[in-house]
């Protein structure tokens, strides 16, 4: 079976094996690739005495060699990390002793309350409230006026450091709207008519004769959180009923779910997990999104109009009535 | 007759009854005093298994041993490897079927249905451990069975054996997929089967090595064929790897609960030394071996360089072994075991490109069947993405550029152009040459439909791959972008946004790929019931050999 031959279409000659068939050609190694080999293993020693690369047994324990650059990644995350500190350490100092509103007028910290509220925005809050703050079904929109529990700076930095009906903490904003048909407090006929209410002072097609008997039992059973009128309160957590906009949705099928079952939605406080300062800088930049309610100082003059001309509290003025 | 009764037929079937005998047992007090769902369950399926090989031991009592040899040519065993192209074909479905589920789960969070059982998480290590191991581990298996004897002149070490790796193996891979739909798990990529799933894999895997070295040890050849230096380097490495990763302690005898050996960074690296030789050893030592039988067989070449081949598979099995820190950088591992890592990889690009040369050259003086077959023109893209695979590789374990790509998806993308183009295209077209060689045939069924296939999968890698580039670039672009201030310019939520349109072309790209395989399993089916298509039935002008 050992013998050499020449293969026919390349000129070159065979190792004389076969297995099955198959030969092989006693072709060298391409040039290009031993020096390519080569290269790769020299550059790879260049690096092995320029980086760490190796470890050494000692007396003490393990240590290793450093390489002539001496590279750390460790230090090297460090020292970015610090370099980018400095460099607003001293409007982030500032900020930490100043309330809302002084922030808020403050020309020179503002816009950096802002990025920084931003940046904090998308890493923790984007995910529920969407990364325009739009909201989702259950995840209030953050940017128009309707607010569930006031859109004062105050109201939304308590919002942001306690969460909503977040049981670990103690100052949470808290409400449960009852079950009315599971708690057995409504029939399923009047839990039809109360809806049929709703959507009529919601401005919705609706069903004048049950809307009518709706009346009596939204002021009976509603009227003592969402207001009379239905136009909510903000200090009890009671959502504006006759406004178009709706957490859970305003047509028959949600609200009757949401009469017969109620809602819980929740928001975890954030003082558990994020520093007081990046909690300023949320509010502030979800006050300035476009529904901030406007801030009420001594110097109303100037406070009202924030330091940034984007127009951030223009509509926030139509929300003055509630 | 005393004679016949402690014949060695008489005491391997007596033996055989022990030992399954005590498994069927062993199984029966599991069901019993299980501790969980999943521990209950594999009871269950071990069993079944131990009661069937009763059964089939039984049923070849009487009859007489297999001829080592007919008409002085080799009796060679080829019922074990039509098995085993059966299985890489059902499993190729089922692996590729499970990924395009997750590709669109990924798209469509929605398409989850808030089920636990076949939600991502569990899916995810069903897809990997089916094409990896269910359609890669059998494709390797049949083939590695087929090319040892045929390079050796011998038939097959071991018949009653080789079946019951080859049904063992299968047992295995229902029982990992089992455990992750029911949420039992090591949590180690590639190796997420628990201590008792592992056991058995170790017990099936050792069965293996010796079909393989006992058929290497009765060889009729006095060298070893290159293939088969590949093919054990990728048996006993496994084996090592299998063993290192996997050192865990149960919580209990009857629980399939397990906790490892090691912890924090050291368990980090031992799953990356494992998770990334898998990669070395598995995907590319083993289908290399694959390489050097099918494509130099199918184009009628001789192999382009023996020297090469010397050189890349030592050079190639020295240096991937130390490469798998590169999968950590940028983490709480030392500097010096990452810039280790990165070494080693770097200097792993030319022993690579030794097997691509190789492959892509035997094709000298016969460059034109890459135009008249489509499945040499199958095994030599495969060659082709290979090279690709391995070039990317090196060059995403270099920290600068790593430092973009890690945790991206172009990790998805790099993994993918290997797994579909390399480890898909090369094992197709090994299922191509066997299935007319083993069912004797004189071709496939039709040789349009493996056209059809060849184009359609190629544009679903093409589609897969170029997303993946685009959607991982991007999003590590977006993950390190800032503004002026040093603020981030986007939130993890508006990379998940943009990515969104890329996973969508990656669905299609894998539903793509899906339908060349549901091709081939068609062809391969018409194929074995020994059926022709029309137009190749008719006689054409075959040029003189």
């Amino acid at each position: 079976m050992s013998t050499r031959e020449t293969d026919e279409p390349t000129g070159k000659e065979t190792t004389g094996h076969e297995w099955d068939g198959i030969k092989e050609l006693d072709t060298p190694l391409p040039a290009w690739w031993l020096y390519t080999f080569y290269a790769c293993i020299a550059l790879s020693m260049v690096f092995f005495v320029l980086w760490p690369s190796w470890p050494i047994p000692t007396a003490d324990g393990w240590t290793y060699t450093k390489g002539i650059v001496g590279y750390s990644q460790r230090q090297r995350v460090e020292q970015l990390t610090a370099e980018a500190r400095a460099d607003l350490e001293q409007e982030m100092e500032a900020m930490r002793d100043l309330s809302l509103a002084e922030i808020r007028t403050d020309k020179a910290l503002m816009p950096i309350a802002l990025k920084a509220g931003e940046a904090a925005f998308g890493d923790n809050c984007a995910g529920c409230h969407g990364s325009g703050a739009q909201g989702f079904e259950g995840f209030p929109n953050l940017n128009d006026d309707a607010w569930i529990w006031g859109g004062s700076l105050e109201a939304i930095h308590q919002t942001i450091e306690n969460g909503i009906r977040w049981d670990d903490n103690p100052d949470t904003r808290y409400n449960v709207m009852p079950s009315f048909l599971s708690d057995g407090i409504l029939t399923r006929e009047q839990v039809g008519q109360v809806v049929q209410y709703v959507r009529r002072i919601s401005d919705q097609e609706h069903d004048a004769a049950k809307a009518e008997q709706g009346a009596a039992i939204y002021d009976q059973q509603c009227g003592f959180c969402h207001g009379a009128q239905g136009k909510g309160m903000t200090d009890l957590g009671a959502p504006n009923l006759t406004d178009a906009i709706w957490l859970y949705g305003g047509d028959v099928a949600s609200l009757t779910e949401t009469v017969s079952y109620s809602r819980y939605g929740v928001m975890p406080a954030w003082e558990d997990r994020l520093d007081p300062l990046t909690i300023k800088q949320l509010a502030v930049y979800v006050h300035a999104l476009g529904g901030g309610e406007p801030v009420a100082t001594a110097d109303a003059g100037s406070a009202t109009t924030p330091a940034t001309d984007d127009g951030g509290s223009a509509s926030g003025e139509t929300r003055g009535g509630l | 007759m005393a004679h016949s009764l402690v014949s060695a037929p008489n005491l391997s079937r007596f033996a055989s009854y022990l030992v399954f005998g005590a498994g069927a047992l062993m199984s029966l007090v599991l069901w019993a005093f299980a501790e969980d769902q999943t521990m209950t369950v594999h009871a269950m399926l071990f069993l079944a298994f131990f009661l069937a090989a009763i059964y089939w031991v039984a049923g070849r009592q009487g009859r007489p041993p297999v001829a080592q040899e007919v008409d002085g040519k080799p009796n060679y065993n080829e019922a074990v490897v039509k098995a085993g192209v059966i299985a890489t074909v059902v499993w190729g479905l089922v692996g590729f079927s499970v990924g395009v589920v997750i590709a669109w789960q990924l798209a469509f969070p929605a398409l989850n249905f808030d089920t636990s059982f076949i939600n991502f998480g569990r899916l995810r290590p069903v897809h990997t451990s089916a094409v990896i191991f269910a359609f890669g581990g059998n494709a390797l298996i049949a083939t590695s069975l087929y090319c040892v004897q045929r390079t050796n002149r011998t038939r097959l070490f071991g018949d009653g054996l080789a079946w019951f790796v080859f049904w063992g193996y299968q047992l295995f891979i229902v029982l990992a997929a089992t455990s992750y739909l029911m949420g039992a798990t090591q949590g180690r990529e590639y190796a997420e089967p628990e201590w008792h799933v592992d056991l058995w894999l170790t017990l099936v895997w050792v069965c293996y090595l010796l079909v393989f070295l006992g058929t290497l040890i009765k060889r009729k050849e006095s060298h070893i064929y290159v293939a088969n230096w590949f093919y054990l380097a990728f048996i006993v490495t496994i084996a090592m790897l299998h063993l290192g990763n996997n050192m865990a302690v149960p919580v209990s005898l009857f629980s399939s609960k397990s906790v490892s050996l090691f912890s924090g960074v050291q368990d980090a690296m031992i799953q990356w030394w494992y998770g990334h030789n898998a990669v070395g050893f598995f995907l590319t030592a083993g289908f290399l071996g694959m390489m050097y039988y099918f494509v130099p067989k199918r184009a009628e070449r001789p192999v382009y360089s023996y020297r090469l081949s010397i050189i890349h598979f030592w050079a190639l099995i020295f240096l991937y072994i130390w490469a798998g820190p590169h999968h950590l950088h940028y983490t709480a591992l030392p500097d010096w075991a990452q810039t280790l890592g990165m070494f080693f990889s770097i200097m792993l690009w030319m022993p690579s490109w030794g097997g691509m040369i190789n492959g892509l050259m035997t094709l000298a003086g016969a460059w034109d069947k890459l135009r008249t077959d489509p499945v040499i023109r199958m095994l030599i893209v495969s060659v082709a993405f290979y090279g690709m695979s391995t070039f990317e590789g090196p060059v995403m374990s270099i920290k600068q550029v790593n430092s973009l790509s890690h945790y991206t998806d172009w990790t998805v993308g790099h993994v993918h152009s290997g797994a579909l183009g390399w480890v898909g295209f090369v094992s197709f077209g090994a299922v191509y040459c066997l299935v007319p060689w083993l069912w004797k045939r004189r071709e496939m069924f039709s040789k349009r439909l493996i056209e059809w296939h060849f184009w359609i999968a190629t544009a679903g890698i093409l589609l897969y791959i170029t997303a993946m580039w685009v959607s991982g670039i991007m999003q590590g672009l977006m993950w390190r972008a800032h503004d002026e201030l040093g603020f981030l310019q986007y939130s993890f939520v508006e990379t998940v946004e943009a990515m969104h349109p890329y996973y969508v072309i990656r669905a299609l790209g894998g539903v793509l790929y899906l339908t060349g395989a549901g091709i081939m399993a068609y062809n391969v089916y018409m194929t074995i019931r020994g059926r022709e298509a029309a137009t190749q039935a008719a006689p054409k002008a075959v040029p003189a050999e």
